[in-house]
């Protein structure tokens, strides 16, 4: 079976005033129907991009897709035109996004937002989108639904909020829904709802998930499988609990060691907080023929600065783009 | 409850206004009693004594004060004895003028403000944009009285479009609509030179807010729901840049009413201003004040109904209350 989402050597440039920068440089991955995908890396490394890419949605006249194909259902959305990206936004693919404090219009009750996507993508009349803006806020558990659907935003907390917004990307039962760090704005009681939440849906509605965090507990628990991103380029792919066992990329295991843990004991010795030193290079770097990693790896060596990796493949289709990825 | 409180507010505002208004023309050199001596061509000392007891201007200033107080609170501005008519009869009777002009100038600019600034938002660096600031920069500089003259003279003299002067044509006869109409030609030159400089201010702050708007997140939200560029703009973006243009139009109401007797001394309007430059040349004092009051009464209820406006727009507000 074809994946859903195939997308194939991306290349998204962003013009700045020192030129025009590969922001998303040779990217392909594919997402099957109804699977889970994790994009992980530190700010700055293209998964917002590829999530904007995807949706058409680039900030315009400053970036746009250079090269490489997006193909959703047979369709390339890269020649896709505005009429058709209206279509497939907000009802084929829909996304999630970082901040829900500001992501809903204050000047409209969450009900008309809500029932207002269902109108344009389902055609349904003014009634019927705003009886199932009440189931929609009933799906993602808003008590009261009936009550609240003529709320407004400024009366809701933010995990409420990231809720409609949840309701309006899943109203039209959207093939992919694309979250982009849905829980980083939401305290961590709150998170663990949101993530039960998206799953949940998910899984219900057989939508694919490309979720886009920080949170590598959140994508073992959530993603089947997980893409590493640095500087704009695919570091390391593959299933998530072997990538998180086994990481075949010094900067997957970097982020892995990142993480803190609890200990059972609290006699036990603690181990010191790590991280991954060094910073992520300047956009103007992006696009070298060389790991743009290496300056802050520990196995570089001469071959790193004179050439970008290829991918060597492992078991189980886990890729890393590391010239010493046998060693890591 | 919190619009009766700004109601009382608006009450206790005005009878300040009035205290000033009245303490400041007290204390201008001269009173009223020399102003009628001098129209009936001099008096004696004596004579000068009985209208002041006649218009109780012998009175201790304070009693003075309270009695026209009093009076205004009862609806009773008091007698010009310049026109010999009761001054409120005289002020209903140019108000609708004045309050046509203005309306429709406030209403004008803020429609055809909005729209360009609307537009010059879409496309900020096009030519039309530049033109928009351009045209802002000088409707918000040239004096209203000069814009009037050059719009008469280009458009009553040069080009006869439009009537001089006035407000309706004596010699038209017809029913409502033909005399409606004659009303309205005589309005355009005043109407738009009223509303040159508002437009200016509202077509820029609209474009600023707009712009400002157009980039936070909801406006991603619509675009990531698949809504037009049409819908996302006129129903997204304009509602929630309208507050600060409303705003300011409900601050520059004052500034639109003083504008108003500008233009119609410019264009012989039969409205308040006119009035008003008048009984100031009389020194015709119970006039004067009755204007002061009812201008001041417009721009209280003007920002009264900005309030009602901002509650329709923004329901954050509402929220507050």
């Amino acid at each position: 079976m074809a994946p859903l989402l195939q997308v194939e050597n991306l290349r998204i440039e962003l013009t700045t005033r020192d030129g025009v920068a590969p922001v998303i440089d040779d990217l392909s991955f594919s997402l099957n129907a109804g699977e889970t995908i994790s994009f992980v890396g530190e700010s700055g490394c293209g998964k917002s991009m590829t999530a904007l890419g995807i949706m058409g949605l680039l900030p315009e006249k400053i970036g746009h897709i250079a090269s490489g194909t997006i193909n959703f259902d047979g369709e390339d959305l890269t020649k896709a035109s505005d009429v058709r990206l209206r279509e497939i936004r907000g009802n084929d693919i829909s996304m999630i996004f970082q901040e829900p404090m500001t992501s809903l219009n204050p000047v409209y009750t969450i009900g008309e937002q809500i029932a207002e996507v269902l109108r344009r993508h389902q055609g349904l009349g003014k009634r019927a989108a705003h009886d199932k803006a009440i189931d929609l806020l009933d799906a993602v558990r808003i008590p009261n639904p009936k009550a609240r659907v003529s709320d407004y935003p400024h009366q809701m907390s933010g995990g409420q909020r990231q809720r409609v917004m949840i309701a309006i990307a899943l109203a039209c039962e959207p093939k992919i829904l694309i979250a982009d760090e849905p829980t980083t704005a939401l305290d961590v009681t709150v998170q663990a709802q949101i993530f039960d939440l998206l799953r949940d849906l998910g899984e219900k509605m057989g939508t694919a998930i490309i979720l886009i965090t920080h949170d590598m507990g959140a994508v073992a628990e959530m993603a089947e499988r997980l893409i590493v991103m640095y500087a704009g380029r695919k570091a390391e792919e593959g299933p998530v609990e072997q990538v998180i066992d086994h990481p075949r990329h010094p900067y997957t295991k970097g982020l892995i060691s990142c993480v803190p843990h609890l200990m059972g004991t609290l006699t036990a010795e603690r181990p010191t907080l790590t991280e991954v030193r060094g910073i992520v290079p300047s956009i103007r770097q992006f696009g070298r023929d060389a790991c743009l990693f290496a300056s802050r790896c520990d196995l570089v060596s001469d071959k790193c600065l004179e050439g970008r990796p290829h991918e060597i493949g492992f078991e189980n289709d886990q890729h890393s783009a590391c010239w010493h990825a046998e060693d890591v | 409850m919190k619009i009766l409180q700004r109601v009382l507010y608006a009450i206790l505002l005005l009878i300040a206004v009035l205290v000033l208004n009245f303490s400041m023309l007290h204390l201008a050199p001269g009173d009223i009693a020399d102003t009628i001596a001098q129209s009936m061509g001099g008096a004696d000392a004596e004579i000068l004594e009985q209208i002041r007891s006649d218009y109780g201007l012998d009175q201790p200033f304070l009693v003075q004060l309270g009695q026209y107080i009093w009076k205004v609170l009862h609806f009773d501005l008091g007698h010009s004895f310049f026109y010999n008519q009761p001054v409120t009869t005289l002020i209903i009777a140019k108000l609708p003028a004045t309050l046509l002009l203005v309306l429709t100038a406030q209403l004008l600019a803020l429609v055809v403000g909005v729209l360009l600034g609307v537009y010059s938002a879409r496309h900020p660096n096009g030519l039309s944009s530049h033109f928009v600031t351009l045209f802002a920069l000088f409707g918000y500089s040239a004096p209203v009285f000069w814009t009037g003259i050059l719009l008469l003279i280009a458009f009553s003299l040069k080009i006869p479009l439009f009537p001089v002067a006035g407000m309706i044509d004596v010699t038209v006869e017809g029913g409502f609509f033909v005399r409606a109409l004659d009303i309205a030609k005589h309005m355009v030159l005043p109407v738009v030179t009223l509303s040159s400089i508002f437009l200016a201010l509202y077509s820029r702050l609209c474009r600023a807010s707009m712009m400002e708007v157009l980039g936070s997140d909801y406006i991603r939200t619509a675009k990531a729901k698949g809504l037009s560029e049409r819908e996302i703009v006129l129903k997204h973006a304009l509602k929630n840049s309208l507050s600060p243009v409303v705003t300011l139009a409900g601050l520059q109401f004052s500034a639109v009413i003083s504008g108003a007797v500008l233009v119609e001394t410019v264009f012989s309007w039969p409205g308040l201003g006119t009035l008003a430059l008048q009984s100031i040349i009389a020194r015709d004092t119970p006039t004067i004040l009755g204007i002061l009051f009812f201008s001041a009464l417009v721009v209280v209820v003007g920002n009264l109904l900005t309030d009602l406006a901002l509650r329709t727009i923004d329901p954050r507000v509402r929220g507050k209350a």
